[in-house]
């Protein structure tokens, strides 16, 4: 599956992604709009951000539940730098190192207790949003330093917000190591067949942390963005992305039993999702009614082309 | 009759009451047991259904959001039929949550969407349905019909009434697996599917009748959940998924499926139940118990992974099958 650049799945999901600009366009006029469009994408990037670490997790047959878990504690405790003075700076490097160190953890359990990284991951996103919460209580932090906003307040030539900069840049960085690396190779190996990866003299378990570590530090990338963005950090940030990450790289293409999948699929799938919100929230949908179609696109999209292939077998038989 | 791994954790629970009894005394005061069996009965229905569905190496995220929806239909259902007893809400809430179920095994057998994808997309879609029904209001106690929350806020021999629903099911679950031939049958898929499917048993029917208990113990929990609670809103139970599939997992259970027992997950919920409720006692700060329970789960199923281990096993691996 996938050999291709373009494989069959990006051809469909091309598709929907013209048929979701085209509906929108129909129902509003002002969706086809550059400053509007642009706009927009701050609403997915820092979501999409984490995205692409997760279709290698995927790929490679592990999962992580508690990556908003992790960006709530970087994003929590950037704040608490930030409330006691320090510069833009630490409050970055804090976050990654937040990030990298959480992802590096889930890695190294999964390693060491042999079980599914589904039921680690299940533990520590109590533990991570838990001590977010033990430290922010009900408060908010807010003390952020102006330079701080950068991130995810400026936009580079006056229309490009840096983060959705970050964003192409991060896909383009995934899709070459993924598609044109040896360690993309290995990772597909791995998630084809993890027992034969290692017979084979791959290093699965050392694979295994450092795409988790990955996926913590662009949490703490995503994090960075997301706070500076909203300028507070509260108890319950990014509640709910673990999911919402999860169905963008679904609807990307990528097989939950691993072994395949495409960034350019994942990247797709970032605008089908980010576009359709968007365009929703445009004709005044409230976010949670969204919810409903973005479950049938994800239901659908699956189960559309395995039903053509079921019919087409089934015709053939005949 | 109880296993060596049954036997260690209903010590470690023990040992767990003792400890709470010992520096808060009050816990053991009859309305804490009262508030503590409820808790514990709410989390057996949906473990006893999860567990079920973990057999057959599925996943069931959308019980919460089943919770939810039919905690919220059958209370809007009780504003306009305010008569009906409690036998019918019960009935009408089983039927609805094994209809989400079934649709959920659909999507599965027929679509082969992977367990976890399915019901993942079902959840979103169930909460966004249950936004729509009723417009994003709250339902709570005084819009609610009497005979509606009489019979889950109700106490029958100073035990509360969701704990005997919770003593009940636990039972026909237990037959279910260890007296019934289908019940061997989901273990035996379970745990080898392929050699299950030469034997001749039959896939499609299974996932059907584990999907469907997962639901319609997902339907049950929802009538009670808001007439005990008195309130229905559309983030019930949110984010309850995890505690669960943690429940189960601290009980024995497998995501790899086939294994466990519903003894073994009964305790599971025993656990977590009991977490949840004695933080407080404990007086550990409000904020700091997520992080505790997330630090215990880590722990409980820490000390499973541990002593599952067999020797050799980089050898005798099981080999994994694709789903």
């Amino acid at each position: 599956m996938n050999r291709t650049v373009l494989g069959s799945w990006e051809i469909a999901l091309i598709a929907m992604l013209i048929g979701v600009m085209a509906l929108m366009t129909w129902f509003t006029p002002y969706f086809l709009d550059i400053y509007n469009l642009i706009d927009s994408t701050l609403n997915y990037s820092e979501k999409a951000l984490i995205a692409l670490p997760m279709a290698l997790l995927i790929i490679a047959r592990e999962i992580d539940v508690s990556v908003a878990s992790i960006v709530a504690l970087a994003a929590v405790l950037m704040g608490l730098a930030a409330d006691s003075g320090a510069p833009t700076a630490v409050i970055v490097i804090i976050g990654l190192a937040t990030g990298l160190i959480a992802g590096t953890f889930n890695g190294l359990i999964v390693n060491y207790l042999g079980v599914h990284s589904i039921v680690v991951t299940i533990g520590t996103l109590s533990l991570y949003r838990g001590i977010a919460v033990s430290i922010v209580g009900d408060e908010a932090f807010t003390a952020f330093p102006p330079s701080f906003s950068w991130f995810g307040q400026h936009f580079l030539f006056d229309i490009l917000p840096v983060e959705f900069v970050f964003f192409v840049i991060a896909a383009l960085v995934f899709g070459f190591v993924l598609h044109f690396t040896i360690y993309g190779r290995r990772i597909y190996a791995i998630g084809t067949n993890p027992e034969a990866s290692r017979y084979a003299g791959i290093d699965v378990a050392r694979y295994r942390v450092i795409i988790f570590a990955v996926t913590g530090l662009m949490c703490g990338l995503a994090a960075i963005l997301l706070s500076s963005r909203l300028g507070s950090v509260r108890l319950n940030i990014a509640t709910g992305w673990e999911l919402q990450v999860i169905t963008m790289v679904v609807l990307g293409g990528v097989s939950i039993a691993g072994g395949s999948g495409s960034i350019l699929g994942v990247t797709l799938a970032v605008f089908v999702i980010g576009l359709l919100t968007f365009g929703l929230s445009l004709i005044n949908v409230p976010g949670i009614v969204m919810n409903i179609y973005i479950g049938l696109m994800l239901i659908l999209a699956i189960a559309l082309p395995r039903a053509v292939a079921a019919a087409r077998s089934f015709l053939m038989l005949k | 009759m109880l296993k060596q791994r049954e036997t260690i954790l209903a010590g470690v629970i023990a040992v767990m009451i003792a400890l709470v009894a010992w520096r808060a005394p009050g816990y053991l005061a009859a309305t804490n047991v009262v508030n503590l069996l409820s808790n514990w009965g709410f989390l057996i229905i949906l473990v006893v259904g999860q567990f079920a569905v973990l057999l057959t190496r599925g996943i069931d995220l959308s019980q919460a959001s089943v919770l939810a929806f039919c905690g919220m239909f059958l209370a809007i259902l009780s504003q306009h039929l305010p008569n009906l007893p409690a036998i019918a809400y019960v009935i009408a809430a089983l039927a609805m949550g094994a209809m989400f179920g079934i649709l959920n095994a659909a999507l599965i057998v027929f679509a082969s969407i992977p367990p976890i994808i399915a019901t993942l997309g079902m959840m979103t879609i169930i909460r966004g349905l249950i936004f729509v029904l009723s417009d994003g209001a709250w339902i709570s106690s005084h819009e609610m019909a009497p005979g509606f929350k009489a019979f889950p806020a109700g106490v029958f021999l100073s035990i509360p009434n969701v704990f005997w629903v919770a003593a009940i099911t636990t039972l026909v679950f237990w037959a279910l697996f260890t007296l019934r031939r289908v019940g061997r049958d989901i273990y035996a898929f379970g745990g080898n599917p392929t050699a299950a499917r030469n034997a001749g048993i039959s896939r499609t029917r299974l996932e059907f009748i584990v999907y469907a208990l997962s639901g319609a113990c997902a339907g049950l929990c929802g009538y009670l959940w808001a007439g005990r609670f008195a309130i229905a809103y559309t983030q019930s139970a949110e984010g309850r998924e995890f505690a669960i599939i943690a429940a189960c997992v601290i009980g024995g259970a497998s995501i790899t499926g086939g294994r466990g027992t519903v003894i073994g997950v009964v305790l599971g919920a025993l656990f977590i139940a009991l977490i949840e409720t004695a933080l407080p006692f404990l007086r550990i700060n409000p904020f700091l118990q997520l992080a505790a329970t997330g630090a215990v789960i880590l722990i409980a199923v820490a000390v499973n992974a541990r002593s599952e281990r067999t020797p050799g096993r980089q050898i005798l691996a099981r080999k994994e099958t694709p789903k």
